[in-house]
């Protein structure tokens, strides 16, 4: 077995250090070392966006990063996503849609809408469809997801953190 | 076991280096395709050697002199550059059309060049507008066009130490602009059955004046069809015109029957997809003449 290697970064604003072998991934990282479990692992191919996460800002899939490149970025999963106990928009609205059943694709939803929201606070239906259709979901159908993100944005203003 | 040793040079010089190590060196740009390989058939040892963090090869730089666009800069980088799109709008779209935000932010003009798939999305969009690929290595650089840098399914010009740095295109013509359209059965998220790249250039009086025509998915790498370029030099891309050009694709294209699509099916559909591209380019270079 190889060395691990030391890695220091910014998980939800807190600065964060750990050691991973080079081939292990960012998701893997997260769940399995850090025990941050709320980041999922579906496919780990970068078909489902269960593993979604932002990388300084971007939305990638946690699966098909290194987590040895997490070196000096910032990450946000979705440990970050409520202050405290209240909830953010994105989770205030899944819930009152009925936006989830099983739950695993959740987290990856509201990471990859918080970071819609961040790009275009206002955006169609189409635009959220198109934004979201890295991310898969067995169980809703979807509507009620779209439904969920369309009304968060009217509800936060274009205030979107 | 799938041991990788992971180095992340700051320049292409120290890149080449990296890679003159023993073993296995592969250069690692977004991981895309690098990750789901490395799943699916466990490499024994190899060295990844991250190429992000060399600002030469993530900078997309658009100028009169045309355009020197870095192997790792992302698809998004390429989707929101303003300038580009409106210069080479068919080659963003290409690169628009290669899988989801969470991909587009990580997945790179250069990797789908060297992954080098049949039916990768930028490389005719790259053929049809002339685009070169500049090569380092231990000897220095050397520049090959794209069409000749793919070799076959999966596999490239590109020597075991070599690392391709930029993609470079010549600047646009005066009345001139491309098209990139691919059929596939979903919209988003899926893999061409066929792909059409075009760039055309007008005269004042609509003539066309030069064009280039590549396909993509219907044949073991994307290629230029001059024949289909030579129907409408000279014409004003009337309907005759259109119909030789498409002609032209349809015997060009030497596709194989998979899931996606039939031979003859996907025959046909590279003749219409050229005649959509051509008239898709013809039109974005009459609003430029005007
Ligand atoms: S687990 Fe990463 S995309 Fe499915
Ligand atoms: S709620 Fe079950 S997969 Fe989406």
């Amino acid at each position: 077995m190889a060395r691990k290697t030391h890695v220091q970064t910014t998980i939800n604003g807190e600065q964060t250090e750990f050691l991973c072998h080079p081939h292990q991934s960012l998701s893997e990282v997260l769940r399995d070392e850090l025990h941050m479990t709320g980041t999922k692992e579906g496919c780990t191919t970068g078909d489902c966006g269960a593993c979604s996460v932002l990388l300084d800002g971007r939305l990638v899939c946690g699966c098909l990063v290194l987590a040895i490149e997490a070196e000096d970025t910032e990450i946000t999963t979705i440990e970050g996503m409520a202050s405290g106990e209240k909830l953010h928009p994105l989770q205030q609205k899944f819930l009152e849609h009925a936006a989830l059943q099983c739950g695993i694709c959740t987290p990856g939803f509201l990471i990859a809408a918080k970071a819609l929201l961040e790009h275009n606070p206002d955006p169609t239906e189409h635009e959220v469809r198109y934004w979201l259709s890295g991310n898969l979901c067995r169980c809703t159908g979807y509507d009620k997801i779209v439904a969920a993100v369309l009304d968060a944005a009217q509800s936060m203003g274009g205030d979107t953190r | 076991m799938r041991e990788i040793e992971y180095a992340a040079p700051t320049s292409v010089d120290d890149a080449i280096a990296a890679l003159a190590g023993a073993g296995v060196c592969r250069p690692f740009a977004g991981g895309t395709d690098l990750l789901v390989q490395m799943r699916s058939v466990p490499p024994s040892e190899q060295k990844w050697v991250d190429i992000k963090r060399i600002p030469e090869m993530t900078s997309i730089a658009l100028d009169a002199s045309g355009l020197r666009l870095g192997a790792a800069a992302s698809c998004w980088e390429v989707s929101q550059h303003k300038g580009l799109r409106e210069t080479f709008p068919g080659l963003v779209e290409a690169a628009e059309l290669i899988g989801s935000i969470q991909i587009q932010n990580r997945a790179t003009v250069g990797g789908n060049v060297c992954n080098a798939s049949p039916a990768a999305d930028t490389v005719p969009a790259l053929i049809a507008v002339g685009a070169d690929c500049v090569i380092a290595g231990p000897d220095g650089r050397r520049t090959v066009p794209v069409a000749e840098f793919v070799t076959g399914p999966g596999t490239t010009q590109l020597g075991d130490n070599e690392l391709l740095v930029e993609l470079v295109v010549p600047p646009v013509a005066a009345r001139t602009a491309d098209a990139y359209l691919r059929f596939s059965p979903r919209g988003e998220m899926d893999i061409a059955v066929v792909g059409a790249g075009v760039s055309v250039t007008l005269a004042s009086d609509g003539t066309c004046t030069a064009a280039r025509v590549a396909l993509g998915a219907v044949g073991p790498t994307a290629f230029g069809v001059p024949a289909a370029a030579d129907a409408l030099v000279g014409t004003s891309l009337d309907e005759t015109a259109l119909e030789r050009a498409a002609a032209a694709s349809r015997d060009a294209a030497n596709p194989i029957d998979d899931k996606r699509g039939t031979v003859t099916y996907r025959r046909t559909v590279a003749g219409v997809l050229t005649r959509r591209a051509v008239q898709l380019a013809a039109s974005r270079a009459t609003e430029r003449s005007s």
